[in-house]
């Protein structure tokens, strides 16, 4: 089955993975930055999780209800709709991103309205809705105090969770000073005073804005409930106060229940924040006469989850639920940030995301899954156990498909080549020979301190192993004769 | 017991040091050691890169070699989670029913060298002697995929005049990932160089690993410091005793 | 493919399941078969592999019967620097009265007391508070002028620290959320009998259909290098009363 891939308009013609982390991986502040970030949230989160003795057990029974979510995610978004509608909401469904774009754009404008408030949503941003409404004349502000900074600093975030990870106080300040309108004179870079700022900033905004869009962390099909777990409140203005709401939700977001709340809540917080719980979690079901929003419109959205759906290796990465706690452990992500993913989901979930999502031919989306070690530690914080390495290696094997069909690839050859020398016995030994003759003649130093390319990169900053004169099994060969053990004891050479 | 010595390409051709010092461990202990001569390479790295159909024949030559083998050796975590955790995955892509049936029988006989010395022989003290400070580096297939738990430090800890110092943030990945050091050079120096200085905190004389690779890579790193640590692998410690050391 | 981007969402979700060789029922857990058709049966198949889901966490971390969760819920409150004081039930009037002067003596202005709050609570208030009602609905500009608002609440999490609103009708006194939301201080009375131990009860004693606030301390952001800064947009201060049968109170921040 083909089905047309996703797209993320606002990161068309991003550069490949390699190229953005030498930039990344050079600029102290940023480093800096990261170290102290994720080894901080690293040591939090790991006391939040030791104290609850069935953490393995919650685990494995989100991993569960998430597969079978989505091996009955047809049932379940038809649920879903049915409830919310029932209880007075609106539903429509995106296939792609600018359908997803111009829904939003044509209710707001339904609304009578020029302008949103917006509280944190990956789905929009994938789908760059900031920028269509932009285009279409719509302004959106972004309520989020790191989103704000990032959009003040006209800027793109760099982490699921706290997008503005990449910027210390002081850089904040100077944001707030040169670009918030009414930013107090001598704002210190405080953080308590940052966040000040932002909500003196934002509170005019609050009180008076019509349209409120948002994402949600869960929707259960069940009862037709949303729910949005947030820590500043800003999500809590934007789902009650504005008269119109909107909530754009990816369509794996689904749970069946209301009472799978009690695994996810308990998993959530603890993984991303390393708290118990998060300071303000909304759940709403439709319109409460009264009470919020008169008028409330959920747009599901494709954009992709249906190809990640048809791999059976790499739909696991479907049962993310965003935690970011992969990203503070990966010793990838600790040295570049986010930028260097080149999409709105970096990190390790994101290096299986976005080329799923996306497709694997895009300079970005063919590096992302090489963007690893493989070391495994994303694996063992993940909430609901996506098996990220086993991931990873699954889509280069499809990166590498991808380009079989192409003409010619010195990667390809070489692999090649390597592959049928190190499958015979016969050939690995002449090689080895070759190997260990190269050795004695030119690298009688011991070292060697260049290599040519395409392992000069090596050689950049490691001495490489000189090959010793005699190869294990030529030595074996030579002392034992044939696979046995030797003919009589004898001290060992 | 008669094993079966899986001794991985790379340390065939670069180390062949490492695979003596198996040969020697276990002969010590009183098992007979077999090197068949056709074993060639586990295909982890074609697998690894996303060349999974070239890795196959390295999956049918390692069952060929081994099948029979009451227990099969090597002294690499990553190699022994290649074929204990992706050959059957393998060999299912691959189609291949008699393939899957081989995989089946030899996969869960092949293990590393330090779960295979602590664990299923249960023995710990291998009569080694080696006086020096020693740091140990868990790699990431020893530590997430393999396990291992702490049966690497058990050993050496039996090892006697060995003194073994803590190794600062010991859990974290050493850069190397295979392609990943050739494919994204700037990010797996930028992680090797925290491995080095954590290796330099330590006071150790020597970094030992179970793995050849990781050792590669970060004792690499360490000469063209000149920082005057040696890497050695736990094999090669293991081997020592007085009259060879 | 044509159709609405309903029908081909579902239609790529179906190939997609099939695709991977899970039909009704495949390694899901339920019976197996070729899909019917008609929602009905895929529904029941759904249900039926749901209910087969193995839980096997706990469903309360401290077991009520063994540990005194009325004060795990006050410790794990105050770790959010919330205020929390147990009271006796009948020092309830004179600590919220005393708490509610304090506030509007830092803060002028009216406090917010909702439909449906007992009487008693508010019953020792000093004459000189006023009290304001949310009939007709405040305007959201009146709600910031406010000097604080007074609930009750739904049920507390002992676990987490956490305090649940479902806004309802009804003696809780909770009111509609903005008025929880826009002031600057919230006093939430939790009688000891609300507090769950755990999340799991916490929800199976509520409603879906009605909006929820949870609430673990005052709004909070960790955006500026981690570091945890309290106050943003929601009340920066929350001051909690438990009250609980006659005995001595503790104030536990």
């Amino acid at each position: 089955m083909t089905a047309p891939g996703g797209s993320m308009p606002t990161y068309l013609g991003m550069p490949s993975f390699p190229a953005a982390a030498r930039t990344a991986v050079a600029d102290s502040q940023l480093r800096a930055n990261l170290t102290h970030a994720t080894r901080t949230i690293r040591a939090k989160r790991a006391g939040a999780v030791a104290e609850l003795s069935d953490w393995e057990e919650l685990r494995q029974a989100a991993k569960a209800i998430k597969d079978h979510t989505l091996a009955h995610l047809d049932t379940y978004l038809l649920r879903l709709e049915a409830n919310v509608t029932r209880a007075g909401g609106h539903v429509h469904w995106a296939v792609g991103a600018d359908e997803a774009n111009a829904i939003v754009a044509g209710l707001v404008r339904a609304a009578g309205a020029n302008g949103i408030v917006k509280v944190k949503s990956m789905a929009t941003q994938e789908t760059g809705l900031n920028e269509a409404l932009a285009a279409d004349g719509i302004g959106a502000l972004e309520t989020d105090l790191a989103e704000l900074i990032v959009q003040l600093g006209h800027d793109r975030p760099s982490h699921i969770l706290v997008p503005a990870i990449h910027r210390n106080r002081a850089e904040i300040r100077e944001i707030f000073r040169r670009r918030m309108p009414g930013a107090p004179a001598g704002l210190t870079d405080e953080p308590a005073a940052l966040a000040a700022a932002a909500r003196a900033h934002l509170r005019q905004a609050f009180l008076s804005a019509q349209v409120g869009v948002s994402g949600a962390n869960f929707a259960i099909a069940e009862t037709g409930s949303l729910v949005v777990v947030e820590s500043e409140g800003n999500g809590r203005m934007c789902v009650t106060l504005p008269r119109t709401l909107i909530s754009v939700v990816g369509i794996e977001k689904i749970l069946p229940s209301w009472r799978d709340l009690e695994v996810f809540l308990a998993l959530l917080p603890r993984s991303s924040t390393a708290e118990r719980m998060n300071p303000y979690t909304s759940t709403w079901t439709g319109v409460t006469p009264g009470d919020g929003p008169e008028d409330f419109h959920l747009v599901l959205l494709d954009n992709g989850r249906t190809s990640a759906l048809a791999d059976r290796t790499g739909r696991q990465a479907l049962r993310c639920i965003r935690c970011s706690a992969c990203l503070n452990v990966c010793p990838v992500y600790e040295r570049v940030g986010g930028h260097a993913y080149g999409s709105p989901y970096p990190g390790p979930i994101g290096a299986i995301i976005s080329p799923q999502l996306r497709g694997v031919t895009s300079p970005a989306d063919a590096s992302l899954p090489y963007a690893s070690t493989l070391c495994g530690a994303c694996y063992e914080v993940c909430p609901v156990a996506i098996n990220i390495p086993e991931a990873l290696v699954h889509l280069r094997a499809k990166v590498v498909d991808a380009k079989r069909e192409k003409n010619f690839s010195p990667e390809r050859a070489v692999f090649s080549l390597s592959g049928r020398v190190l499958r015979s016995p016969r050939l690995l030994a002449a090689a080895q020979r070759a190997a260990a003759a190269s050795g004695r003649l030119v690298f009688r130093s011991g070292r060697i301190r260049r290599l040519p390319p395409p392992l000069a990169g090596w050689t950049e900053t490691r001495d490489a192993p000189v090959p010793p004169p005699e190869s294990f099994r030529a030595w074996w060969s030579r002392t034992r004769g044939g696979s046995g053990p030797p003919e009589r004891a004898g001290p060992r050479s | 017991m008669r094993i079966g010595l899986f001794v991985t390409c790379l340390t065939d051709t670069l180390f062949p040091d490492t695979g003596k010092a198996v040969v020697t461990v276990l002969e010590r202990l009183g098992h007979q050691v077999d090197f068949p001569a056709g074993q060639t390479c586990c295909g982890q790295m074609h697998f690894n890169t996303g060349y999974r159909r070239e890795a196959v024949p390295m999956a049918r030559g390692f069952v060929a070699a081994f099948g029979g083998y009451q227990a099969v050796v090597t002294p690499s975590a990553s190699c022994a989670s290649m074929v204990r955790e992706y050959f059957p995955a393998l060999a299912a892509e691959a189609g291949d029913p008699g393939l899957a049936r081989a995989v089946a029988e030899v996969a869960p006989r092949t293990h590393e060298l330090s779960v295979f010395l602590a664990d299923v022989l249960r023995v710990t003290d291998v009569g080694g002697y080696f006086p020096h400070r020693v740091t140990y580096h868990p790699s990431c297939h020893s530590l997430r995929m393999l396990r291992v738990g702490d049966a690497p430090l058990r050993l050496l800890r039996a090892v006697r005049g060995l003194d073994l110092a803590d190794l600062p943030d010991a859990e974290a990945c050493c850069g190397f990932g295979g392609t990943f050091a050739v494919k994204n050079p700037d990010v797996s120096a930028a992680i090797c160089a925290d491995k080095v200085a954590a290796v330099r905190r330590s006071g150790a004389e020597v970094l030992c690993a179970a793995d050849n690779s990781c050792l590669m890579h970060i004792g690499g790193a360490l000469a063209r410091q000149r920082s005057g640590v040696a890497v050695m692998h736990l094999a090669e410690i293991l081997a020592r005793t007085e009259e060879t050391r | 493919m044509s159709g609405t981007a309903r029908d081909q969402i579902l239609a790529r979700i179906r190939a997609a399941n099939r695709a991977v060789g899970l039909t009704d029922g495949g390694p899901d857990g339920a019976a197996s078969g070729p899909r019917a058709e008609g929602y009905a049966d895929a529904d029941a198949d759904a249900d039926a592999a749901y209910a087969a889901l193995a839980r096997r966490y706990l469903r309360a971390h401290h077991d009520a019967a063994a540990h005194d969760i009325a004060a795990l819920f006050a410790e794990r409150a105050a770790d959010y620097r919330a205020v929390v004081e147990r009271v006796p039930e009948s020092g309830l009037a004179p600590a919220a009265a005393r708490v509610l002067a304090t506030r509007v003596a830092a803060a002028p202005g009216p406090v917010l007391a909702p439909a449906g709050l007992p009487a008693g609570w508010l019953a020792e208030l000093a004459a000189e508070i006023t009290l304001a009602r949310d009939e007709p609905p405040l305007s959201a500009a009146e709600l910031d002028r406010a000097a604080g608002v007074v609930t009750g609440c739904a049920v507390a999490v002992a676990e987490t620290g956490t305090i649940i609103l479902d806004h309802g009708p009804g003696a809780s006194g909770q009111g509609r959320r903005a008025l929880t939301l826009v002031p600057d201080f919230h006093l939430v009375i939790v009688r000891e009998d609300q507090v769950a131990a755990d999340l799991a009860e916490a929800f199976a004693r509520l409603d879906p259909a009605r909006p929820h606030t949870l609430i673990s301390g005052p709004s909070a952001t960790s955006d500026i290098e981690l570091i945890r800064v309290e106050g943003v947009h929601g009340p920066r201060t929350l001051h909690i009363l438990l009250a609980g049968r006659d005995r001595g109170y503790a104030r536990t921040r």
